[in-house]
């Protein structure tokens, strides 16, 4: 239906782009079938070890080009750890560098011309955020006992508005997980599906030109996306540690 | 006849989805602007604002996200 508006049958789905299919064979996608996931998930990892490993390996004073990225971007957690979640975050700070590494190379593999962007799945990016939630929740717990729940206990507030804050602040933490990872998920998926909108259109000879140039500035956006993303995951997985570790209000 | 009804109900609900989009373009200019007007006012205070700033957009941009889903869902899952 939306086909004939445009004059014509698009040659491929926006959607397209987002099929799981195993790289092997013609079977189904089983449990153990590698996959182009797969295949994108681990070079995202190779990367990561490529730049801070490999990388840094030489430990020159004077950094080599990737030396200094690498350099770069352990100050940039470091500081964003530090400011949101004080000293006593810090502790945590590898496993928060560990998810900004991932999912920034995750997403720009992902802009890569006919790669595939595994972070636009909910299914990758439901495990980063729950895994972040239950983390969080888990160090909550352990650090301040049951002092933790008062989180949920608005101590600032009118006596009668508490339960109805509690009730409140419970709902909205029990979403946390959900929105931080369909945020990634849903922004990564709404603009590699707009680019490739774009792309439909450029087969239009009347709109061809002017589609090339939103095609080019949308992938713009996008490189833009890409890395706010990746620091917005990051940063807010910094203030749910910081409410883990300083519940009071 | 049935099935295109259940359909037309599909891609309308689609569009009436996609409205939240344009209601979180509005949260996110709201954040943006404001976070310009007060930058502008006292910049030397702005840099240590940033992330607030990002935080505040990741928020507003997430109901807009949610919407979007809905959105997706009509159009292909049911």
């Amino acid at each position: 239906m939306a086909d004939e508006a445009k004059g014509g049958a698009l040659e491929f789905h926006p959607m397209d782009q987002f099929i799981v299919k195993p790289l092997f064979g013609d079977g189904g996608v089983g449990v153990f079938s590698f996959t182009n996931v797969t295949l994108w998930l681990a070079l995202a990892v190779l990367c990561v070890f490529a730049l801070m490993v490999l990388g840094t390996s030489r430990r020159a004073i004077i950094p080599s080009r990737t030396q200094s990225i690498a350099e770069l971007a352990y100050g940039f957690v470091y500081q964003m750890v530090e400011d949101v979640t004080g000293k006593d975050g810090i502790k945590y700070f590898p496993y928060i560098m560990t998810l900004f590494m991932f999912i920034v190379f995750a997403n720009f593999l992902g802009l890569i011309p006919m790669s595939f962007t595994t972070t636009s799945h909910i299914a990758v990016t439901a495990v980063l955020g729950f895994g972040v939630f239950i983390a969080v929740t888990a160090i909550g717990f352990i650090k301040n006992g049951m002092g933790f729940l008062s989180l949920f206990w608005v101590s600032s507030a009118p006596l009668p508005l508490r339960p109805i804050l509690a009730l409140i602040e419970v709902i909205s933490y029990f979403v946390r997980p959900v929105s931080h990872s369909i945020r990634l998920a849903g922004n990564l998926m709404a603009g590699h599906a707009v680019l490739k909108v774009f792309a439909g259109f450029a087969q239009v000879t009347a709109v061809a030109p002017i589609a090339v140039l939103g095609v080019t500035a949308i992938y713009g956006l996008e490189v833009l996306v890409a890395f706010i993303q990746a620091y917005v995951f990051t940063i807010l997985t910094c203030v749910y540690l910081k409410d883990a570790l300083h519940p009071h209000h | 006849m049935e099935g295109d009804i259940a359909q037309m109900g599909q891609f309308i609900g689609a569009g009436l989805a996609a409205i939240g989009s344009g209601a979180a373009a509005i949260g996110v200019g709201h954040v943006a602007g404001n976070f310009l007007a007060g930058a502008l006012r006292n910049p030397s205070a702005a840099g240590g604002q940033t992330a607030t700033l990002f935080i505040g957009i990741a928020f507003a941009e997430a109901l807009g996200i949610f919407s979007f889903l809905v959105a997706l869902l009509l159009m292909f899952a049911v």
